[in-house]
């Protein structure tokens, strides 16, 4: 039953999982010593990845807050799975991100040991996080979500700090355990919906209809965001990121932190949100909890840290408590703040992450007791690395404070105690981020510090979209935000819809509304 | 003509956007010129908007420019959108104009610097912020402008970024105004939840949304904002710091204008503060209780610029005192008085420091009037005037200032007129121990250091400070008490008309405050005379208490600063190793343990178990992909 609704007539997704698949492929096949060629093959797939981003971008429909370029197709249809992938204003940046990403880690933080391997590697994880956002069945998504772990284990495993060995089992012991049990939780949501329809389906939009007791919600809402708290990672399930953060590569930080993390919040947003509407909103008191708590306790965390690298990975759980916060305060500019916050905070990471990387090159240390003074033999470097701080402790006109801005004033107006807390943790961003500027930047440059050298024009100009970015996304986020909303507005009607109308919980009523055409109609233009 | 009004901010933040890609190659000279004359068109834009204004009918000078929609989500449209309206073109025309010759003033002053261009760049950059400030039709883009006037204060405080007092001193800045920033936040939400806007004019008319309850804390969120970027108790101590920072930086962002973003703001929103009786009267409590503090720590004080940085702080204090009085004319009036009295003082004291080689301890000067006829000369005018002697500037706006609080309040009344004595006493000392008095200079200093050959300084330092002695002495008339068709109360009527606190005392009173107001600040200065006289140091007036400011500092290091890195080492080592991964270990460890028995089928080796896992999945992404295609 080979039966298309592609709603586009260009193959955007498929081909967005296909280049960089071909390029790990291709990297993986060249001959050994071919090792640069492998490099520049990846880089070439990874910016025609980009190029189609930016392409399907300007295709997408703004004011469409439904799925497009929906490509369908079945498969183990005995098994109710099938090839659903589509993109919404929720996961297009995502998607954009992760193609952004990919490039510049490949451009500005490769790997001179095992070249190749490390390229194939970054490829196949840009193809599962791209996966992963498009789509649209539940197993699809968690063969992605899973995917994910392998080459984010051989990458932390093979390039990367002393104890790296040990940081990749933790990470992957971690994460593979919150999977888990994400598993257990689809098979129950699956088994569920076809206890009601008697139609086995893991489609997303099909299972969106389903609806269960209280109990039974909010066990299966824990089962799923126990995998994204830890992935995110949400407090108090973050142990895993210092230590991982800290031992990998730059490059791969850059991607853990940039798109992985994402990948966390992404899922609540997508899973959480719109399979267990009612739940969320009975659970999302305990979520606001933790997710105030990670703002503070991260940023209290981090004001202790003398690793640069473990830093800006404490300031990653304060920046994801705010996503979350976000996330689960369900008001319509806290959400849009929430996606709005992944995209920037993925850029800002990553620049971090980059900057980082080439000062590691130069001093062959990231501890802030070895650094000193780079201000001074290092301006150009010293002036980015204070955009990039400065768009992390939210600074209005740069990137990072349009998210966390809208997250606070959306939760404030739903929950305002918490808003009230969360609104102190702009202290202390600018408190450990200033002293770490401090520490490493300022004062006077002695010894092997005096002699570092300032970005070469090449490194200038790889850091330089991720900055042109963090000033755009700040100073004019309109485009952004008009095809982030409409989205958002959609999952937070369907909260709405259930939680007006109690009686409807477990009905039938809106069973109907949502299955057969109705979902035909939700996938089309 | 009144379009123009964008061009204002335009202009420095072209001259930024240059300075920052092309500045190295233009040079130190052409950067500074540039970065002054963008300044300069910056006034005449002024200039042109307030005669464009002045053409309307008062109650028609309400004029909005919107250029692009920034943050739409829902119910949330905060537009890039200027509000052009009396207020915000009385604050445009001073601060541009004292801008501009601080430019000019600092060519001469930072000429030779290490980084002369980045100097002017932050510059250009903070006047562009400023203009935003005050030009900003809403709340959300306030508060761009007022990040952006911090986060300039934090480069230009740390511009010798190799010294560490400076570079403590703009991170101390920077933490502060952020703990400060939390109460504009919060205002915003507040207002936000209520009335679903954030355009000063629509919550304007929304105001009878607000329970007295809600007016109240908005208006101490609001205070919260102001007590952080305007110096006040209990956020005031980072301003003294703030003096590492080069001088012209200090006259301009530390006494001109940013410090006195706070009171603009509280003005803005006057008709909320309005609602609130019982937030105006602490407002006013801290604006008298800062005036008063500031002032006695001033007395103590052994360096140039710490004299007047407290003292600023102190002015500011009489200001906030006038809002919470409900006399916004004249804290306004006070704003711009001082915005020039103020940053006379600082440059003159900057052209001291210049002559004496970067000297700035009052114990190694004296005896420099005769060396700097220029500088002592401006310097006496602006002492004189802030000083409050009739018929200078603060005669007549401190003057409002304490006959609106008379009415109102009439024990931070008296507060207000001991420290106006303060305020002439900690000058005239200034003032003795800086020209006049025996020639210290020429001793070697207490640390070793050979004497100073003190010079006057260049004309291109000299003209501002004479531009500036003219608005120190006249600025008294911009409102005159006895003139009632010209002047500020009439042209910023629109604005406060309707919540302004108006007790239009009898001609016989005014002249009877008028007279205590010039006998206090005379008795100040004679009293100054008389107990100086002949001395260089007074150790039983100089108290180590004052010296200290209080103990405030140490106060907040005892109480916050160490249990809070305390905290943060503990939360860092033990909490999150021992307790949170402790548990995390434990449970995988007892995971182990039960799968022991399982151990003899499985190799325990992860990575086997990842590359198993990763074959597994691939292929069942391919089975995929060839079914589908």
């Amino acid at each position: 039953m080979a039966h298309f609704t592609t709603s586009s007539s260009f193959p955007y997704i498929v081909l967005l999982l296909l280049v960089p698949l071909l390029g790990s492929l291709a990297a993986v096949l060249l001959p050994k010593k071919h090792s640069e060629t492998a490099r520049w093959v990846g880089i070439g797939a990874s910016v025609v990845t980009l190029g189609l981003v930016i392409a399907m971008t300007i295709a997408f429909q703004t004011t469409n807050g439904g799925y497009q370029f929906v490509s369908q197709h079945s498969w183990a249809s005995e098994l109710g799975i099938s090839w659903i992938s589509g993109i919404d204003g929720i996961s297009l940046f995502m998607v954009g991100l992760t193609a952004l990403i990919t490039p510049i880690v490949l451009l500005g933080a490769s790997e001179k040991k095992r070249t190749k391997s490390y390229v194939a590697w970054m490829l196949l994880l840009e193809f599962a996080c791209i996966g992963s956002f498009v789509s649209m069945d539940l197993i699809l998504f968690f063969l992605f979500f899973e995917l994910t772990l392998i080459p984010s284990y051989f990458l932390i495993v093979g390039w990367g700090g002393p104890k790296r060995a040990a940081a990749a089992t933790k990470f992957f012991i971690y994460t593979f355990a919150g999977s888990t049990v994400m598993l257990v939780g689809i098979l129950y949501v699956a088994y569920q919906h076809h206890q009601q329809t008697n139609q086995l389906t893991f489609s997303l939009l099909d299972l969106m209809a389903t609806r269960y007791s209280g109990v039974a919600g909010v066990l299966l809402l824990v089962a799923f965001t126990i995998g994204f708290a830890i992935k995110a990672p949400v407090f108090p399930f973050h142990t895993w990121s210092p230590d991982t953060y800290g031992e990998a590569a730059a490059g791969t930080s850059m991607m853990l932190a940039a798109i992985l993390a994402k990948l966390g919040a992404y899922g609540m947003i997508r899973f959480d949100l719109s399979l267990f509407p009612h739940a969320s909103s009975v659970v999302a008191p305990v979520m606001l909890t933790l997710a105030t708590i990670g703002i503070i306790y991260g940023a209290i965390v981090a004001c202790a840290q003398k690793d640069l690298k473990r830093l800006v990975a404490y300031s990653s759980l304060a920046q994801m408590g705010f996503i979350v916060l976000g996330t689960f305060a369900l008001s319509e500019q806290s959400l849009t703040g929430a996606v709005f916050l992944m995209l920037s905070h993925g850029i800002i990471t990553a620049a971090f992450f980059l900057l980082i990387g080439w000062i590691a090159q130069r001093r062959g240390t990231w501890q802030l007791d070895e650094l000193k003074g780079l201000q001074g033999p290092a301006p150009i470097l010293a002036a980015l690395f204070t955009v990039v701080m400065l768009a992390s402790i939210g600074l209005p006109g740069l990137a990072g404070f349009v998210g966390e801005y809208l997250i606070l004033i959306g939760t404030f107006v739903t929950h305002q105690w918490w808003a009230l807390v969360a609104t102190f943790g702009v202290v202390f961003a600018a408190i450990y981020l200033l002293w770490a500027y401090q520490r490493s930047f300022q004062g006077k440059a002695e010894g092997a510090n005096a002699s570092v050298k300032d970005l070469t024009m090449a490194e200038r100009a790889i850091v330089a979209p991720l900055i042109l970015l963090i000033v755009l996304l700040g100073v004019f986020p309109k485009p952004f935000l008009d095809r982030i909303t409409p989205s958002v507005d959609r999952t937070l009607n369907q909260i709405t819809i259930v939680n007006c109308n109690p009686h409807l919980v477990c009905g039938s009523n809106l069973l109907g509304g949502h299955t057969g055409m109705g979902t035909q109609s939700e996938m089309g233009k | 003509m009144i379009q123009t009004a964008f061009l204002m901010p335009l202009f420095p933040l072209i001259g930024f956007v240059i300075l920052a890609f092309a500045g190295r190659r233009l040079g130190e000279r052409i950067a500074g010129i540039l970065a002054t004359s963008t300044v300069a068109m910056s006034f005449v834009f002024a200039v042109i908007v307030w005669v464009a204004m002045e053409g309307r009918a008062p109650s028609n000078r309400e004029f909005t420019q919107t250029l692009f929609t920034w943050l739409p989500v829902g119910s949330l449209q905060v537009k890039v959108a200027f509000l052009i309206d009396p207020l915000s073109i009385t604050m445009c025309l001073f601060v541009t104009f004292i801008s501009a010759f601080i430019h000019l003033y600092s060519i001469g002053y930072m000429k030779g610097d290490r980084d002369t261009v980045k100097f002017f760049l932050y510059l250009n950059l903070f006047v562009a912020s400023m203009l935003v400030l005050v030009m900003a039709n809403n709340l959300v883009l306030t508060f761009v402008g007022w990040e952006g006037v911090g986060v300039c204060s934090y480069w230009l405080v740390s511009y010798y970024y190799d010294k560490e007092s400076a570079i403590s001193a703009g991170k101390k800045a920077f933490v502060y105004n952020r703990i400060g920033d939390v109460g504009l936040l919060l205002a915003m939400f507040l207002i936000f939840s209520k009335v679903g806007t954030l355009d000063y004019l629509s919550i304007f008319t929304k105001t009878s949304a607000f329970t007295p309850l809600v007016a109240t804390l908005i208006g101490l969120a609001l205070l919260l904002a102001a007590t952080g970027k305007s110096a006040q108790i209990p956020l005031f101590n980072w301003l003294p710091g703030s003096m590492e920072g080069p001088t012209p930086v200090s006259a301009l962002i530390h006494a001109a204008t940013m410090v006195t973003a706070g009171v603009y703001l509280l003005c803005r929103m006057n008709p909320v503060l309005f609602l609130s009786p019982n937030a105006e009267l602490i407002i006013a409590i801290i604006g008298a209780l800062t005036a008063f503090v500031a002032a006695t720590i001033a007395t103590a004080q052994r360096d140039i610029k710490a004299v007047l940085a407290y003292s600023t702080i102190s002015q500011i204090g009489y200001m906030v005192l006038a809002v919470g009085a409900g006399a916004y004319v004249a804290a306004i009036f006070l704003m711009i008085a001082h915005a020039f009295y103020k940053s006379l003082l600082f440059l003159a004291a900057g052209s001291v420091s210049h002559g004496l080689n970067g000297e700035r301890d009052l114990g190694r000067m004296g005896a420099l009037r005769k060396i700097m006829p220029w500088t002592s000369a401006t310097f006496i005018v602006g002492w004189l005037a802030i000083a409050g002697v009739p018929p200078l500037s603060a005669f007549w706006s401190k003057g409002d200032v304490l006959d609106n609080v008379y009415r109102k309040y009439p024990y931070l009344w008296a507060i207000g007129l001991l420290t106006a004595f303060l305020t002439a006493y900690y000058m005239t000392r200034l003032y003795k121990l800086t020209f006049s008095g025996d020639a210290r200079y020429k001793e070697v200093g207490p640390d070793g250091s050979p004497p100073l050959h003190p010079h006057e300084s260049p004309w291109v330092m000299r003209i501002p400070l004479l531009v500036l002695a003219v608005g120190a002495a006249t600025a008294g008339m911009l409102n005159l008490p006895f003139v009632h068709n010209f002047g500020l109360d009439e042209f910023l009527s629109p604005v406060f008309d309707a919540t302004l606190y108006n007790a239009h005392e009898s001609g016989s009173l005014l002249w009877l405050l008028a007279i205590i107001d010039s006998l206090v600040a005379i008795a100040g200065i004679v009293v100054t005379f008389f107990l100086w006289k002949g001395r260089s140091t007074y150790p039983l007036l100089e108290r180590k208490f004052l010296l200290k400011e209080w103990y405030w500092d140490d106060m907040y290091d005892t109480v916050i600063g160490r249990p809070g890195t305390k905290l943060a080492n503990f939360s860092a080592t033990t909490v999150d190793v021992t307790v949170i991964d402790g548990a995390v270990n434990g449970i995988a460890s007892g995971v182990v343990r039960t799968a022991k028995s399982m151990r003899k089928i499985q190799t325990g080796q992860i990575r086997q178990y990842a590359l198993i896992l990763a074959a597994g999945i691939l292929a069942l992404l391919v089975f995929v992909l060839t079914r589908v295609f």
